[in-house]
């Protein structure tokens, strides 16, 4: 059963000191899907993320990607098996150029003496050029990557994940701090990246939600609180409780 | 050939500093300073070695190590230790209690050779211990710290805890290890007298192109993906680790490699200088091997060298006339480096010389170097 879905999530629970942040939560997420979770601050989002990627370990529960169970995996076998993970602040090397960071990120020579061998060849060049036209930056390329404006940045991120092709990629808030025509391009860099593996995405802003999501799921304090299209979820009055308030 | 010049040498300019620094060690010391001097600089050179591990665990791996002197000790006392049989050959002992065992060893009532000193009879082995002996502990101990995440202040102090260990080990067993004293009345090595002074000669310019040596390779791994990996552990570890690479494998080899060069100083320390005591491998000598890579640029490999020779010539300088000063003064330099120079001597030279020197250079060459690949590879370059 649990093998049509790419990512099979169930009962997944993480109490910091006894606080439950996840409370038995339950996710499925298909091949090709494009998942949005939303939610309240403080619900829980970005720690289901850290959960799913090994940077935090969970209390109780499981998360099973493509069969296989992720929860005692080190964080960099979880990559590995093609799990990439988006920070909500961006996370780059600042110090090191655009075309560096894509490189450090590139799949291979990760071991040690692989790093120590590793040549840029014509096939990583290639990739890498392929990469930063994906994410607006082809321009950018020798460009240090502190300079770059927020948006950029954010893409840059991504970009990173990109090229090491995740089956599986999470991003967690990525058009925070965009303009309005970075969101635009963002929205189609989502629809295309989608094609051909899952995402998962953290998103406050529901009218770039509304452009990007196949399927939402409402999380409120660890719990998933209405799962379903983006109008069902709209109108359904748990939700509109909880976003609203009292 | 561009390989080698770009990744061993550093681009023009690591090519031009690594020249000058030759050129300084091999020919201006030599024709400026007699037998006795020159032997100084020797010994200071080998603490260099330490500094230069240093920029690469401190500076680039963002590890700060207070226990180099553990390293450089372990490197001194295991070539200590096959000078000192070489010494205390049957004929030479013969006055002893039980000849045939190093002096310190009969004034101890010890009566037989410890089962650790035996294999140190043979050449080769020893020059593998003297590698192996601190490689194998610093993988230990940074393995078992950086595979459980332990570091920053933690692992320092860890560090530092260990030098005081191997000093308090190596006191108390004056039976094996010569306690306070050390390992003194060195003469020999594989039968070469390495007191004359045709073999001082000799062992200077050993110990400069080692030097010079291990700068290249640590040049060459900066210039490899691994060097960018450090960089860009020192800025986003997290980021680091979620694209894939297990993290503390890079740092347990950044410092099991620092370890190595400081421990190879430590082998060139005892044969210059002609004895291994506790007072180098503790707290204090772990400090200055510190400030020495901070003074010099805790970034620039050949500022680490310049460093440590500005450090220590301020040291036999300052403390002949105010002894008890010269820690405080020590102490006021490395604050006032860190605070207002972050980098070092190599920053100033960046600063106020570069210019010049480069284009000094440029008018001695006939043929340009070759191109860098690409502007990014520049600017990595312009960091080491
Ligand atoms: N490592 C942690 N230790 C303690 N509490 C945490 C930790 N991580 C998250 N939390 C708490 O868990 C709750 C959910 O946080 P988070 O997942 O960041 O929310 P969201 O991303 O939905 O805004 C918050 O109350 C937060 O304070
Ligand atoms: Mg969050």
């Amino acid at each position: 059963m649990s093998y049509e879905f790419a990512l099979t999530v169930e009962d997944l629970t993480v109490s910091f000191d006894g606080f439950k942040a996840v409370d038995g939560l339950n996710l499925y997420v298909e091949k090709n899907e494009l998942r949005v979770i939303i939610g309240p601050n403080g619900a829980g989002k970005t720690t289901v993320l850290d959960l799913i990627c090994g940077k935090t370990r969970a209390t109780g529960g499981s998360i099973q990607f493509n069969g296989i169970e992720l929860t005692k995996f080190p964080e960099y076998k979880i990559v590995q098996a093609g799990v990439g993970r988006k920070f909500q602040t961006p996370s780059i090397y600042e110090n090191l150029s655009v075309l560096e960071n894509l490189e450090i990120s590139f799949p291979r020579g990760r071991s040690v003496f692989g790093s120590l061998m590793f040549k840029r060849t014509q096939d990583v060049t290639d990739r890498i050029l392929e990469i930063a036209e994906t994410i607006f930056l082809s321009e950018q390329l020798n460009v240090q990557a502190g300079l770059l404006s927020h948006g950029q940045k954010q893409w840059l991120e991504i970009g990173m994940l990109l090229i090491q092709d995740p089956e599986l990629l999470m991003l967690d808030e990525p058009v925070a701090g965009m303009s309005v025509s970075e969101r635009e391009k963002t929205a189609e860099l989502l629809n295309k990246i989608s094609q051909g593996r899952s995402l998962i995405v953290i998103e406050h802003d529901m009218e770039f939600v509304k452009r990007i999501a196949h399927k939402v799921t409402v999380l409120h304090q660890g719990k998933v609180l209405a799962e379903g299209n983006m109008d069902a979820v709209q109108n359904n009055p748990k939700v509109i409780e909880v976003y609203l308030g009292h | 050939m561009n390989a080698f010049y770009s990744n061993w040498l550093g681009g023009k300019k690591g090519a031009i500093e690594l020249a000058i620094l030759a050129a300084f060690i091999f020919i201006v010391m030599p024709l400026w300073l007699d037998i006795f001097r020159l032997n100084l600089v020797g010994k200071y050179l080998t603490y260099a070695f330490a500094a230069v591990g240093l920029v690469m665990v401190w500076g680039y791996g963002g590890i700060l190590s207070l226990g180099q002197g553990v390293f450089f000790g372990l490197g001194g006392y295991c070539m200590a230790m096959y000078l000192k049989l070489e010494a205390s050959d049957p004929v030479s002992t013969a006055h002893q209690t039980t000849p045939g065992i190093p002096d310190f060893m009969d004034w101890n009532q010890v009566t037989q050779l410890p089962l650790f000193w035996e294999p140190f009879h043979s050449l080769i082995f020893t020059l593998a211990a003297v590698i192996m002996v601190p490689l194998v502990l610093a993988y230990v101990i940074s393995t078992a710290m950086f595979k459980r995440r332990v570091g920053g202040v933690y692992f320092s102090i860890i560090t530092q805890a260990i030098a005081a260990i191997l000093t308090i080990l190596v006191v108390g067993q004056q039976g094996m290890t010569g306690g306070i004293n050390g390992i003194t009345d060195l003469k020999t090595l594989h039968g070469w007298n390495i007191n004359t002074e045709s073999a001082k000669y000799i062992l200077y310019y050993v110990n400069g192109a080692l030097l010079l040596g291990v700068i290249m390779l640590c040049r060459f791994i900066l210039s490899s993906k691994f060097g960018r990996l450090l960089l860009a552990m020192r800025d986003k570890e997290d980021r680091v680790r979620f694209s894939g690479y297990d993290v503390a494998n890079f740092k347990i080899f950044t410092f099991s490699m620092g370890a190595m060069i400081s421990a190879i100083g430590g082998a060139m320390f005892i044969l210059q200088v002609g004895f291994m005591s506790p007072s180098l491998i503790g707290i204090v000598p772990s400090i200055e091997m510190v400030i020495f890579a901070a003074i010099g640029g805790r970034v620039s490999l050949v500022g680490a060298v310049y460093g440590t020779l500005l450090v220590n010539y301020g040291k036999s300088a300052f403390s002949e006339s105010f002894p008890s000063l010269w820690l405080l003064f020590m102490g006021a330099l490395f604050i006032g480096v860190v605070m207002f120079f972050p980098n070092g001597l190599a920053g100033l030279y960046d600063v106020y010389l570069k210019g010049r020197v480069e284009s000094l250079a440029g008018k001695f060459k006939k043929k340009n170097p070759p191109a860098i690949l690409t502007p990014a590879k520049t600017e990595l370059q312009n960091e080491l």
